[in-house]
Formats: C-alpha cells, sequence, structure tokens
C-alpha cells in the first residue's frame, strides 16, 4: 500500500471565493493523500472547508467565482488543469460522491433505476436495458428490500433511508476507485444510520475503494475511519489514526471537541465547551484561526499561523505548543 | 468575543402563579389525539390520516425535564405544538397545573402560553427577519400588556442573561448572529415572559457540537436560575441522557415506554427503546458495532401496523402483537417505569411473559 504513489493527493490545496464585496478564503493550504482501500474521514464544524475541500477534488465548485491553488492529483491526473469534457468523464466514473440530503441529489422526475441505468450508460456506452440489469444488481448489493418494484419507484417514494442507499448504488454504479460521501448519514434517524455506516464499511472493504468520509460527528468517524484529518477554520489541524486521534488528541481544538461531546453520564455537571463560534473566514485571523477560543492560546498564536508538526508515524497537528517528537502539549492539558 | 458569562442569581422559589402545589404535575396529557387528514379525489374529500399524536399520555412534574426521544415522523414535533395548542389537539385533555387548559372553569389557552413557552429548532426562520432581535424579544411582553420601555428593558436584561450584550448584540438583526447566538436570542424570547414551562423542541440539533454544548450549560443554568420545568425533545440519546430526569420514547404517535431516565438507559424494557439505545455510537473505534440493532426504516405514520405499531420490526413479534395493541398500564408517576409491550404484560397471552431475554441489543454496551 505505502509502495505505490497515493490514489489521491492534494497538495497546498487553497480555495478562494471572490465577489465585489469580499473574499471568503474558505480552504487554505491543505495538504492530504489517501491510499488505496483507505478510508480517511475529515472532521470539523460547519464552515471549516470540509465540504469545499471535497468539492475541489471534483472540480464542482462555481467555475467563475472560484479560485482553486495548490495542485490536486487524481490516479496521477492533474484535476486542476483538466478540460471540462475530461472532467465529466471522471466523475462518477474513477470518482464519484454521495451527498448529504439524498432527496435534492437525486432527480425527482425520473425513477431510481433509470438515474442509475443512465450513469452506466453516459461511462460504459451500454443500452438502457443493460444498464437497468445493472442498477438491479446494485440495488441488490445495497440491500434495498424488493428490489425489483424499488427500480421503478421515484425519490419520493421511497423512504430516507432507502433514498440514500439508491444514491449509494448510483455512485458506485461504475465501480469508482475513489468514493467521496459528505456527511451522508447526517440526515437519517439513528436506527438507519447505523445500518447505512455498516453498509459502506462492508462496501467498502469488498470493493476495496479509497473513501473520503466528511461529518461533523465524532462517533461516525470512530465508527468507519482508518484515518482522520480535523479541520478548524480551512485548514487539517490534525491528523492521524483514528485510534490516535480520537484517544490521544493533540490540538486544543480536537480536546475541546472531544470534551464538549455530550455522555449522559455528565449530567448535572457543566460540559467543557469551546468559548466562542469559529471565524468568519471573510477575515481570517491573522494567527492560528483556532486562538481566539484557545485557552492555551500566547502571543505568538496571535501572529503567526502555526506549522504543521509532525508529532509522530503519519501523525501531525498544527499548534505552536507541539514539539516535532512524540510529546504532549508542553502546558496545561 | 463579546459574549458575555450568564449572570445566574438564585430566584425565590415560592412562586405565586404556583395553584396545585408542589405535589400536582404542572402538566398532565390524557389520550392527546392529533390526525391529519389527507385529501385527495376530484372532491377533495379525505381519504386517509396521518396520525401523527395518536392517544399519548404522560405528566410533567414541576421542576423537572421530561426528555422525549424517536425518530424522525413519530410525532415528537407534533406533541410539541400540541402542547403549546399550536395545533388544537382533536381529542384528549391537558391539564396546567391542576386546570384543564381551554376547558370550562380551566385556564385560557393564552394565559397557559403566558406561563408555556417554546423554543424550536430552526433558530434563524423562527425569529423576524426585519426586526432587531431585542424588538423580537419585546415582542410577546407586548404582546401580553407591557409598555414599550418595560418590554424593551425587559429583553435587554434577558439578553445579558443569556449571555449576549444587550449593548452589542440588542440591535442585530437575525442575520447578523451565528447560529448558537441566534438560538440564544430564542431562548431569551421564550424566558421574557417568565414562563414555567418551556418546551425545546431539537433546541440544540442544528447546532455544532461546541456551540450545542454552549447552549446545553446555558439551558441547565437558566433552569435553576427560573426554577423551570423542561420538555426537552431531541433525536440525539446523548443529549437527552444528559439533560432529563424523566424520559419517553415515541414510536408511530405512541409512547412506547416512560420512566426515570437512568432505569431506561440501564434497564430498557422495549425492544425498540433497546435498539434506539444500542444505534448509538460509541466514540471508540475498536468498539464499532457490526450488526444493525434494526433492519428498515419506520412505516409509514398513514397506515400504520395494526396491533403493535413496532411488530413489523421487532425480533419477537408474536400474533398478539398483530391482533391488538399493547397499552401502558396508567399513567406513569415520577418513578414509574411503564411500557406499552405485550411481553411485560401477564394478561397478553404473549410466550415471552416474565422471561425477556436480556441479550437483545446490548443496552448498556456503549454507555460510559
Amino acid at each position: 500500500m505505502t509502495d505505490q504513489p497515493p490514489l489521491l493527493s492534494m497538495e497546498d490545496v487553497s480555495v478562494k471565493f471572490v465577489s465585489r464585496e469580499h473574499t471568503v478564503h474558505a480552504v487554505n493550504e491543505v495538504n492530504l493523500t489517501l491510499a488505496r482501500g483507505e478510508v480517511l474521514c475529515i472532521i470539523g464544524e460547519s464552515g471549516s472547508g470540509k465540504s469545499v475541500t471535497m468539492r475541489a477534488i471534483m472540480r464542482l465548485l462555481p467555475m467563475r467565482r472560484t479560485k482553486i491553488t495548490g495542485r490536486i492529483s487524481v490516479a496521477g491526473q492533474d484535476i486542476l488543469s483538466m478540460s471540462q469534457s475530461k472532467l465529466s468523464d471522471l466523475r462518477g466514473d474513477l470518482v464519484s460522491m454521495i451527498f448529504q440530503e439524498p432527496m435534492t441529489a437525486l432527480d425527482p422526475v425520473y425513477s431510481v433505476g433509470h438515474q442509475i441505468a443512465e450513469t452506466v450508460r453516459r461511462h460504459e456506452g451500454c443500452s438502457i436495458e443493460a444498464g437497468m440489469a445493472r442498477a438491479l444488481e446494485l440495488l441488490e448489493l445495497v440491500k434495498v428490500p424488493s428490489a425489483e418494484r424499488r427500480l421503478k419507484a421515484y425519490p419520493h417514494e421511497l423512504s430516507g433511508g432507502l433514498r440514500q442507499r439508491a444514491m449509494i448504488a448510483m455512485s458506485l454504479s461504475c465501480r469508482p476507485e475513489i468514493l467521496l460521501a459528505d456527511e451522508p448519514t447526517t440526515a437519517l434517524d439513528a436506527t438507519v444510520q447505523i445500518q447505512v455506516l455498516i453498509l459502506l464499511r462492508r462496501l467498502q472493504a469488498e470493493l476495496g475503494m479509497g473513501v473520503i468520509f466528511v461529518t461533523h460527528d465524532l462517533g461516525v468517524a470512530a465508527e468507519i475511519a482508518d484515518r482522520v484529518a480535523v479541520m478548524y477554520g480551512g485548514r487539517i489541524v490534525e491528523s492521524g489514526t483514528v485510534s490516535e486521534v480520537l484517544r490521544n488528541p493533540q490540538h486544543p481544538y480536537t480536546q475541546g471537541m472531544l470534551s464538549s461531546t455530550v455522555h449522559g453520564n455528565m449530567r448535572g455537571t457543566d460540559i467543557e465547551a469551546i468559548p466562542g463560534s469559529p471565524p468568519d473566514m471573510r477575515r481570517p485571523p491573522a494567527g492560528c484561526s483556532f486562538a481566539p477560543r484557545c485557552g492555551l492560546a500566547q502571543a505568538t498564536c496571535f501572529k503567526t499561523p502555526p506549522a504543521d508538526v509532525v508529532i509522530g508515524t503519519a501523525r501531525s497537528a498544527r499548534c505552536h505548543l507541539l514539539t516535532p517528537a512524540e510529546t504532549a502539549i508542553q502546558t496545561g492539558t | 468575543m463579546t459574549e458575555t458569562a450568564p449572570s445566574i442569581a438564585p430566584v425565590d422559589p415560592t412562586d405565586t402563579r404556583d395553584r396545585g402545589g408542589k405535589a400536582q404535575p404542572m402538566l398532565i396529557a390524557r389520550e392527546l389525539k392529533k390526525h391529519f387528514p389527507i385529501t385527495g379525489g376530484i372532491l377533495n374529500r379525505p381519504v386517509g390520516h396521518v396520525r401523527a399524536v395518536d392517544g399519548v399520555s404522560f405528566t410533567v412534574m414541576k421542576g423537572e425535564t421530561l426528555g422525549v426521544v424517536g425518530e424522525s415522523g413519530c410525532g415528537k414535533s407534533t406533541l410539541a405544538r400540541v402542547l403549546m395548542h399550536l395545533i388544537p389537539p382533536d381529542d384528549g385533555e391537558l391539564i396546567f397545573d391542576g386546570e384543564g387548559v381551554g376547558a370550562r372553569d380551566g385556564i385560557e389557552v393564552r394565559a397557559m402560553r403566558r406561563q408555556m413557552q417554546m423554543v424550536f429548532q430552526d433558530s434563524y426562520s423562527s425569529l423576524n427577519p426585519r426586526l432587531p432581535v431585542e424588538e423580537s424579544i419585546a415582542y410577546g411582553q407586548r404582546v401580553h400588556g407591557a409598555s414599550a420601555a418595560e418590554a424593551k428593558a425587559a429583553s435587554r436584561l434577558m439578553l445579558s442573561k443569556v449571555g449576549l450584550d444587550p449593548e452589542v448584540f440588542g440591535p442585530r438583526y437575525p442575520h447578523e448572529l451565528s447560529g448558537g447566538q441566534k438560538q440564544r436570542v430564542n431562548i431569551a424570547r421564550a424566558l421574557v415572559l417568565e414562563p414555567r414551562v418551556v418546551i425545546l423542541d431539537e433546541a440544540v440539533s442544528a447546532l455544532d457540537k461546541s456551540v450545542e454544548a454552549q447552549v446545553l450549560n446555558l439551558l441547565r443554568h437558566l433552569k435553576r436560575h427560573f426554577s423551570l420545568t423542561y420538555v426537552f425533545i431531541s433525536h440525539d440519546l446523548n443529549v437527552v441522557q444528559y439533560v432529563s430526569d424523566r424520559m419517553l420514547v415515541m414510536y408511530l404517535g405512541e409512547v412506547v415506554e416512560i420512566g426515570p431516565v437512568d432505569d431506561i438507559y440501564h434497564r430498557a424494557k422495549h425492544p425498540y427503546t433497546r435498539a434506539l439505545l444500542a444505534s448509538r455510537l460509541s466514540m471508540d473505534p475498536e468498539i464499532r458495532v457490526e450488526e444493525p440493532p434494526l433492519t428498515g426504516d419506520p412505516p409509514n405514520p398513514i397506515n400504520p401496523p395494526s396491533g403493535c405499531r413496532f411488530r413489523t420490526r421487532c425480533a419477537f413479534a408474536e400474533s398478539v402483537c398483530a391482533e391488538r395493541s399493547p397499552k401502558l398500564p396508567g399513567l406513569a408517576g415520577s418513578e414509574d417505569h411503564f411500557t406499552a409491550c405485550h411481553m411485560y404484560d401477564s394478561a397478553s397471552g404473549h410466550s415471552r411473559v416474565g422471561n425477556v431475554p436480556d441479550d437483545l441489543p446490548a443496552c448498556d454496551a456503549v454507555a460510559s
């Protein structure tokens, strides 16, 4: 896994949205790699740039207003210099995406089977009948009960869980090597969410895809990820294997996220919440973007943005208080 | 930031509005029903009903927090609106501190609303976009007869109590606030009428985790400060366990289990409650859920299954479950742990009465 080049790599990728009034610095110098058969979870709150990062990989952002800099390569191909027609060959074929809200991501006027068949026909050049046969296989693969009947169903006729399964089926229709999942379980109920997570985990293992899974829920990451990257203010502030990051978080933001997650047994006591609110990315702070909310912030934190400090094998964090070695934060804890 | 820490001071617990005394429940709901008609055909006649709330009975004690949990479509939000009489119930009665709401000799809906307020999930759409937030907060008092100056003063005081500086945030419009700040404004608006009961309908669900924690802390402090009673509706089981004293589990418009929070989290009875608890994510990558505790989605509330509504997804369903619908054994008091399941009713004839396996989806595996 390590000797071949990564399936996906992003180097110093920044995304800015430019308009007449202001520029939003949504993603700043993000570096990440994804190996074949690996599940990477990007964890972050709303506005942290996690969805924008995903859309940058697919170049799904509005063309005129978006400035993407850096390098994104997927299976050796440079995404940022690719023509529109090559991009649309790539989307849904080599890289495909599932979205949070299946009701708005699916087309309401075509049956689910037809939409899947259309994707297959577009990429494999087969007939719509052959596409329908493939759609049936796919619906069975994602465990849709009575798949044959559901093939003819329209999105509004399906429940939330089935709709999300149909969307997963569509994203898998051309055997992608990379699956991008943007909060696919957030809109689902707890009992359905766990079904979909288990399904995605099983499909990922069977098909050997690389998956980037965006979520704001640490519990979801614990359930599905191999590696996690924590985003804050458009930067990856901490990354490492899921058990290291969740059990031994090094960045004050990750620590704050974990301590502010509600457990039932904390009843009657205050939750250690992170004070304040996330930065406005129209005017990103000069130094560390977390400094205004950080209890450990020092004068340097407000002046210069911290570099990515390697703190272990495949483990790094952006914090001035960390030293490049396997040591904990020098002050506090 | 300019948000100040909430200023909390003790308040006089003897409330002159208290009528029934300490033992009188704040709210008693008996057999509340709300069915929404579905119209169709050329004459637009009702062709069916969504049984959103179907015979729900429970009590809310004074000073407690009752958590209400359930999946989407189970009727928990309709229940909240029926309690506020934002949607009048089709049937059943609601007793507020010993007085029937809207009944003859009872308390008027308007007077009840003065004492019972609600916070909604969507913090933006529940504020008027064309009013500065301090005026949105003052509006309630104006409606109930206060002068403009009084209402504004009360509104500014309340803003400071929810941790927002009234000088900075009072004149702002809703779109100039973050999600957490807007939800604080909504809480201030609910509290400015000095209610005794606050219904929180998914009040923290749309917030980011770090902000959710701030708002939950605030709610806990305000509850003590104003001696409030909460009805806390949420789909997040961890949050409900954190805030509630007692909880109520709904499935397709019916109460399936009610009882003290610790009893339910450690010794859940109803198979649905157990499955719901087992669906919680563990936060520990070493302990992953391997088998989903339930398959399928909740059925359509338009034509719910006969008998027990959960039987289509239940591993223990027998013929009796399809024939008769299980009932709660009575109106649950503050210590009672009741469930509507044939397996716990010796008269039902279910083969597992008195012998319910404990090795159902492990209830406590993910706790801690």
